[in-house]
C-alpha cells in the first residue's frame, strides 16, 4: 500500500503565512506602547536637567515662578493626598467588608454595586463641581485643603472598594467556615483571621490610588488648589498649591518661565507617581512569595 | 439499666421533623431520630443524602448557606436549639470535624487555642493547658510539640486533620461531630484518630458520618442509614449489619450492592 | 466547664462588635450615598438655570455657547457636545486597534517573560496624569503635528484624540486581556485540534466568545474618553468650532475644538456665584454625569456576563 504521507495544500501554507503576519503585527503594536513611552520619558528629563538642582526641590516658587522651586506644591500635594487617604482608605475598607463578607444576594446589594461603579466612572470635573457645591459651600469649609481633600476621597473610594474586594475574595471560604465552627462571630472570623490575610492586597490598592491622588488636577482645581501660594503652606483650612496645578499653569498661562522649569515639574510629578506605582508593584511580587497558605 | 426518670434518660440529642431545602431543592425529608448520651452514632449513606446537612442543622451553620430553608426541631438536653440565646455558645458546645483538613493560617499553638480566645479566655497558663490537653486527645502533640509556633497550613494533611481535631475540642464540646473525616487522610492517620474516639467516648457524645460501611461498623453503638434525604433505619450496629436489618434498602447498601 | 463561664465575651465586647458590624453597613451603602450625592448637589447648584435661562431647542441644537454677553446669552450645546464626539471618536479609531491588538498579543501569543514586562509597561502607562499627558501634548505631539501638517499651533482635535488614545489604552488592554482569558481553553484546543493557527482561533473562536468583555473594554476606553478632562483642556485648543460640518472633508481634525469637559474647566473660574453662566456649567455636568452613567452602566452589564462564566 502507498504511504499516506502529509501534504501541504495551499490552504495551510496561507493559513501559515496569516499566522505569521499575525504574530508579527501584533508584535509590532506592542513594541508600539513600550518604545514612544521610553522616547517621551528620555525627552522630558532631556529637557528637564538644567532645572534640576537642590534649590528646586527645596524652594518655594519666587516671581510668579519665574524663580525659585516647588517645595510649596509639594508640600501641597502631600497634604491633600494623605489627608484624602485618611477618609477614602477607612470607608472604602469597610464598605467592602460589607460587601465580601455580610452582603446577601438581594436587590439592596444590587443597588449598592451600580453604585460603585458608577461612582468609578464619574468625570473628574464633575467630582470638582460636587466638591464645590458640597464641600466648598454647603459643608463651609471653603476653599481648602480640607474641601479638596474630600472632593478627592469620593474620587478614590470606589477602586479601593473595587481593590479590597479582590483582596478579601483570595482569603479561602474554608477558613472563614473553619472559625464559625468552632462559635467565632463574623467579626471575630474578619477581624482574626480575614483582615490580617488580606492587608497586603488591600495595602496594594491604596498605595496605587495614591498615585493617582497625587497627579489629580481637575477635582482640586475649584475646591482650593490656587497657582501661586507660599504662605501659609502648612494650613489645612486654606489654599493650597499642589504639583499637578503647579505644571498645569506654568506650562501655558506664565510668560518668562526658563524653559527647563515646566519640563523638571513634569519630570518631579511623573517620578513621585511612578516610583510609587513601582513601589506597589513590586511589594504584590514580594507578597506572593510569602503567602501563608 | 437506667431509670427512665433521671437526666441521663433524655437523649443528648433529638431530632424531630427536620426538613431542609437548598433553593427550593429538598435535602432532606422529615428525618426524625435521637442520639444517646454517651454513644457513638454512625451514619452511613450514599452521596447526596443529606449526611453532611443533617450535621450543620444541629450547630445551625446551615443558616450561613444563602438559600437554605430549615423546618423541625432539633433540641439539645432538651432544649431547642433555634431558641437559644446565642448561637456562637451553642456552636461551642459542639465540636464539628470536615472532610477536607483545615488549618488556619496561624501557628499551630494559635490553631488550637483560637476558640478558647474568641470565647473571652485570656489567661496564659489556661490556654497552654488547653492547647496541650487537645493535641494530645487528638494523638498530635508529640508530633508538634517542639514546634508549636510553626504554621498549621504547612502540616501535612493528616496532621492538619488532627490539628482541626484537637480545635474542635478545644472549646470543650459535649457533642463531636465528624463528617468523612478520614476522605483526604492516610490510613496510619485514620487508625490513630479512630483509637482516639473510642477514648473520647467517655466524655462526649459522638456523631460520626462516614462514607465507609466498615467503619461505622468498627466504631459505632448504633447507626442510622440515610438515603435520598431520608431516614431509613437507624438501630443498634447488631441489627444494622445483621442480615434482617428493618429495610431491604439497608442490608443492600450495607452489603455494597449498591451505593 | 459551666455554660455560664462558656458565654465568656462580656456585654461591653458584644456591644462593640454590633457598633462596629453597623459602622460596616453603614459604609457598604455609602456609595450609593454619594452618587446620589453628586447629583443632588450638582442638581442644586444649578436648578437655577432650568427656571430663568432654559430654552430647550437652542440648550440642544444651538451651536453658540456665548455665556457671558450681557442680555444676549446663548447656552448652545451642540457644538460642545459635537467637540466631545469628534475627540472620543477619533481618539478611540486609534486606541481600539491598538489596544485590542496589544490584548490579543499579550492572551495569545507572548511568552510569559514578555507578558510580564508588557502588563508592567501597561500599568505605568496607565499610571501617569493626565496632566503629565496634557504637558506631552502641547510640547512633544504639538511640535510634531506642526512638523507634520504645518498647521500652527498644534492643540486641536488631532493633537487631544493622540494623547486620549494613548490614555485610554491601557484599560482596553487590560479589560480586553481578562474577557480574553475568561474564555475556556477547551475552545482554543477544540480549535487547534481541528488544525487552526493561533490566529485563526484568535478571530473566529475568541473574538465571537469573548465580544461581551471586548465590547465593555471598548465602552470603559469610550468613557475615559467622553470623561477627561485636563488633557484635553490643555491639548484641543479654545475655540468652540463645530468639528463636522458641510465643508468638505466634513470632519477637520485640525481644527481646535471644545468638549463639554474642557468648557466646565475653562469657565468655571470666571463665572461668579449663581450667575446663569455659573449656573450652566453645572447643567452641563449633570449632562456629563447623565451621558457616562448611560456608558458605565452598558460597560458593566456586558463585564457581569463575562465574569458569571
Amino acid at each position: 500500500m502507498e504511504e499516506m504521507g502529509f501534504r501541504e495544500t495551499s490552504v495551510g501554507r496561507n493559513s501559515r503565512l496569516a499566522e505569521t503576519l499575525a504574530q508579527g503585527a501584533l508584535f509590532v503594536i506592542s513594541l508600539c506602547l513600550i518604545v514612544p513611552l521610553a522616547f517621551v520619558l528620555l525627552y522630558l528629563i532631556h529637557k528637564a536637567l538644567p532645572a534640576l538642582g537642590w534649590e528646586f526641590f527645596t524652594e518655594n516658587p519666587r516671581d510668579g515662578m519665574r524663580a525659585g522651586g516647588i517645595w510649596a506644591p509639594m508640600i501641597g500635594t502631600l497634604f491633600v493626598v494623605g489627608i484624602s487617604l485618611l477618609v477614602s482608605a477607612p470607608i472604602g475598607v469597610l464598605a467592602a467588608v460589607y460587601l465580601n463578607e455580610y452582603a446577601r444576594d438581594n436587590w439592596l446589594t444590587r443597588i449598592i454595586n451600580l453604585a460603585v461603579v458608577n461612582l468609578a466612572g464619574v468625570p473628574s470635573i464633575v467630582h470638582a463641581l460636587f466638591g464645590v457645591g458640597a464641600f466648598v459651600y454647603a459643608a463651609r469649609m471653603g476653599r481648602s485643603v480640607l474641601a479638596a481633600s474630600c472632593t478627592l476621597a469620593i474620587m478614590t473610594l470606589p477602586v479601593i472598594i473595587a481593590s479590597t474586594r479582590e483582596a478579601l475574595r483570595a482569603v479561602p471560604m474554608a477558613f472563614r467556615e473553619a472559625c464559625w465552627n468552632v462559635g467565632a462571630s463574623r467579626w471575630q472570623t474578619i477581624r482574626t483571621i480575614v483582615l490580617p490575610n488580606s492587608i497586603s492586597g488591600i495595602l496594594t490598592g491604596v498605595i496605587l490610588q495614591v498615585s493617582r491622588a497625587a497627579g489629580e488636577t481637575a477635582p482640586i482645581m475649584f475646591t482650593g488648589v490656587v497657582f501661586f501660594t507660599s504662605v501659609n503652606i502648612y494650613r489645612l483650612d486654606r489654599q493650597f498649591s499642589a504639583l499637578s496645578m503647579h505644571l498645569f499653569q506654568i506650562s501655558q498661562n506664565v510668560p518668562g518661565v526658563p524653559e527647563a522649569v515646566p519640563y523638571a515639574t513634569a519630570v518631579v510629578l511623573l517620578s513621585l507617581v511612578l516610583a510609587v506605582n513601582a513601589l506597589s508593584i513590586a511589594f504584590r511580587v514580594y507578597l506572593r512569595s510569602r503567602k501563608r497558605w | 439499666m437506667v431509670n427512665a426518670d433521671s437526666p441521663l434518660a433524655t437523649p443528648k440529642v433529638e431530632v424531630r421533623g427536620l426538613e431542609v431545602s437548598y433553593r427550593g431543592v429538598p435535602v432532606l425529608r422529615d428525618v426524625s431520630l435521637d442520639v444517646h448520651r454517651g454513644e457513638i452514632l454512625g451514619i452511613i449513606g450514599p452521596a447526596k443524602s443529606g449526611k453532611s446537612t443533617f450535621l450543620k442543622c444541629i450547630n445551625r451553620t446551615i443558616e450561613l448557606i444563602p438559600g437554605a430553608r430549615v423546618r423541625g426541631r432539633i433540641s439539645i438536653d432538651g432544649e431547642n436549639v433555634a431558641r437559644m440565646r446565642s448561637v456562637h455558645t451553642l456552636r461551642r458546645r459542639i465540636g464539628m470535624v470536615f472532610p477536607l483538613p483545615v488549618g488556619l493560617p496561624l501557628s499551630i499553638y494559635d490553631n488550637v487555642a483560637y476558640a478558647p480566645r474568641m470565647a473571652g479566655i485570656r489567661s496564659k497558663a489556661e490556654l497552654n493547658e488547653t492547647v496541650e490537653r487537645c493535641l494530645d486527645q487528638a494523638a498530635l502533640w508529640d508530633e508538634v510539640k517542639d514546634r508549636l509556633h510553626h504554621l498549621g497550613t504547612k502540616l501535612s494533611g493528616g496532621q492538619q486533620q488532627r490539628l482541626t481535631i484537637a480545635r474542635a475540642l478545644s472549646h470543650k464540646p459535649e457533642i463531636l461531630c465528624l463528617d468523612e473525616f478520614s476522605i483526604a487522610v492516610d490510613p496510619v492517620t485514620t487508625m490513630k484518630i479512630e483509637d482516639q474516639l473510642l477514648v473520647l467516648k467517655d466524655r462526649l457524645t459522638i456523631i460520626l458520618v462516614t462514607n465507609l460501611v466498615q467503619q461505622a461498623r468498627r466504631l459505632a453503638d448504633r447507626t442510622a442509614f440515610f438515603n435520598a434525604g431520608e431516614l431509613v433505619e437507624v438501630d443498634s450496629n447488631d441489627v444494622i449489619f445483621s442480615e434482617r436489618p428493618a429495610r431491604q434498602e439497608t442490608y443492600d447498601y450495607v452489603h455494597g450492592i449498591f451505593g | 466547664m459551666s455554660r455560664a463561664s462558656r458565654e465568656g465575651r462580656t456585654d461591653w465586647r458584644l456591644l462593640l462588635e454590633k457598633a462596629i458590624e453597623g459602622l460596616i453597613f453603614v459604609s457598604g451603602i455609602s456609595a450609593i450615598l454619594f452618587v446620589f450625592s453628586i447629583f443632588l448637589f450638582i442638581l442644586l447648584e444649578g436648578r437655577g438655570f432650568f427656571l430663568t435661562e432654559f430654552r430647550f431647542g437652542e440648550f440642544f441644537f444651538s451651536t453658540e455657547w456665548v455665556p457671558e454677553a450681557a442680555g444676549k446669552n446663548r447656552f448652545g450645546t451642540l457644538a460642545l457636545v459635537a467637540g466631545s464626539a469628534a475627540v472620543a471618536l477619533l481618539s478611540m479609531s486609534i486606541a481600539v486597534p491598538f489596544g485590542l491588538g496589544a490584548a490579543v498579543f499579550l492572551s495569545e501569543f507572548c511568552t510569559p517573560r514578555i507578558k510580564e514586562t508588557l502588563k508592567i509597561v501597561i500599568e505605568l502607562l496607565a499610571a501617569i496624569p493626565s496632566v503629565v499627558w496634557g504637558f506631552i501634548g502641547i510640547t512633544l505631539i504639538n511640535d510634531s503635528i506642526q512638523r507634520a501638517t504645518g498647521v500652527s499651533p498644534g492643540t486641536n482635535i488631532l493633537n487631544g484624540s493622540i494623547v486620549l488614545a494613548l490614555m485610554a489604552v491601557p484599560i482596553i488592554v487590560s479589560i480586553g486581556e481578562d474577557a480574553l482569558r475568561a474564555v475556556p481553553d477547551s475552545f482554543r484546543e477544540a480549535a487547534l485540534a481541528l488544525g487552526a493557527t493561533r490566529w485563526q482561533i484568535t478571530y473566529r473562536v475568541l473574538f465571537p466568545a469573548a465580544k461581551n468583555g471586548l465590547l465593555a473594554a471598548v465602552l470603559l476606553g469610550v468613557g475615559r474618553a467622553i470623561g477627561e478632562t485636563i488633557a484635553v483642556l490643555m491639548c484641543t485648543g479654545h475655540a468652540v468650532i463645530m468639528p463636522f460640518d458641510g465643508k468638505f472633508p466634513y470632519f477637520h481634525p485640525l481644527e481646535s475644538a471644545r468638549t463639554l469637559t474642557a468648557t466646565i474647566a475653562a469657565e468655571m473660574g470666571e463665572a461668579a456665584r449663581d450667575s446663569s453662566h455659573y449656573q450652566a456649567l453645572f447643567v452641563l455636568g449633570l449632562m456629563l454625569f447623565g451621558i457616562t452613567f448611560v456608558i458605565n452602566l452598558t460597560a458593566d452589564l456586558a463585564v457581569r456576563g463575562i465574569r458569571k462564566r
